[in-house]
């Protein structure tokens, strides 16, 4: 004889539309919030004239962009994110929304953003925008990620785009200091990953991605921190003997880059092979956050106040 | 009487149109708001 079946009181959330939070979450937030505070900082450090309704749209558009950057990159990358424990928990590979939904909201978004910021301020900044959501999407998720551990030395091209975005949004035009703010933060990407990135090898290494620490070991991966950390200083502190900022975003540089170059000499000098013993490269990660942001603020400061 | 998941269903609908209206609102101010400073930029 043949039981029959329990009611199931659960219910397959595949079925149910996504919610509201996931499609948030879609967006990668956190991610978000450093491209929108660069992208802010790049706008006011224009110091052009700007009714604040203009500024608003143009910031929410980097906002927008950023978010459908990072839902396309979702979507693409939902096999690899249930391999890794750090990532397992975000909407698709746990399961609470289909890929199709992710792609239609990451599309929608991009272009939403795009045409906004062409109507509401110029169409030159426009076109970086969409230059940046499809760097991030085709040439670092899509070309990159899994194929080369370069990946994140070109793909960080993607994040650096915000201040230049800004810039542009503000001005119309692009000009040396934009153009050094994103080589800033292209340069400072890779050190910022990969100090992440030999701490959580492991998952990397799972999930079949050829992140530097998994192809080249970490010896190789903490001196290449250590080098990349020294183009990025030098980038970061050229602004001040260049007079396109004042004495504020000079010494706040200058402390900053001094601390980053110190962690990175110790995460350079670090021989632990466990995550237990990163100590150094989990304070860089840390630190390497802060800087960015202190940088950028330091920098509005600067010009803002500073004739 | 409905079941669990058309129910669940139902309510996510109107939770998801609840928001959509709210971010169409605020679409529609700042079209609003852009169109006022962009006049105000040509004068």
């Amino acid at each position: 004889m043949t039981q029959a079946p329990a009611p199931s009181t659960t219910i397959d959330s595949a079925l149910l539309p996504a919610s509201p939070r996931d499609l948030f979450a879609l967006t990668k937030p956190r991610v978000m919030s450093l491209v929108v505070f660069t992208g802010l900082c790049g706008l006011l450090a224009a110091k052009m004239p700007m009714p604040p309704v203009l500024a608003f749209t143009a910031v929410l558009c980097i906002a927008l962009g950023a978010g459908a950057a990072g839902a396309l990159n979702q979507w693409y990358e939902a096999d690899l994110d249930a391999q890794m424990k750090r990532t397992q928990g975000r909407p698709l590979p746990a399961g609470r929304m289909d890929k199709q939904t992710a792609l239609h909201f990451g599309v929608g978004l991009s272009f939403f953003s795009v045409l906004l910021m062409g109507f509401a301020t110029n169409w030159h900044a426009a076109f970086w925008l969409a230059v940046s959501i499809l760097f991030y999407v085709i040439v670092y998720t899509v070309w990159l990620k899994r194929r080369t551990a370069q990946n994140i030395v070109i793909g960080g091209a993607a994040g650096a785009f915000p201040p230049m975005i800004g810039w542009v949004a503000a001005t119309g035009h692009l000009a040396l200091l934009p153009v050094l703010l994103f080589a800033i933060i292209f340069l400072w990407t890779p050190p910022h990953f990969w100090a992440l990135s030999l701490f959580i090898r492991s998952d990397y290494d799972k999930a079949g991605v050829p992140m530097l620490p998994v192809v080249a070991g970490l010896k190789h991966t903490r001196l290449q921190v250590l080098l990349y950390t020294l183009p990025m200083a030098a980038a970061a502190v050229l602004p001040w003997p260049l007079g396109l900022t004042g004495w504020i975003y000079g010494a706040t540089s200058a402390l900053l880059n001094a601390i980053f170059l110190v962690l990175a000499i110790r995460v350079a000098t670090n021989r632990a092979e466990e995550p237990s013993g990163m100590k150094p490269e989990k304070q860089l990660f840390g630190f390497s956050v802060l800087y960015l942001f202190a940088l950028f603020a330091a920098l509005t400061i600067d010009r803002l106040l500073l004739p | 009487m409905t079941d669990p998941t058309t129910q669940e269903i139902r309510k996510r609908q109107k939770h998801r149109a609840r928001i959509m209206a709210l971010l169409l609102v605020a679409f529609a101010v700042l079209v609003f708001g852009i169109t006022i400073a962009k006049l105000g930029l040509a004068t």
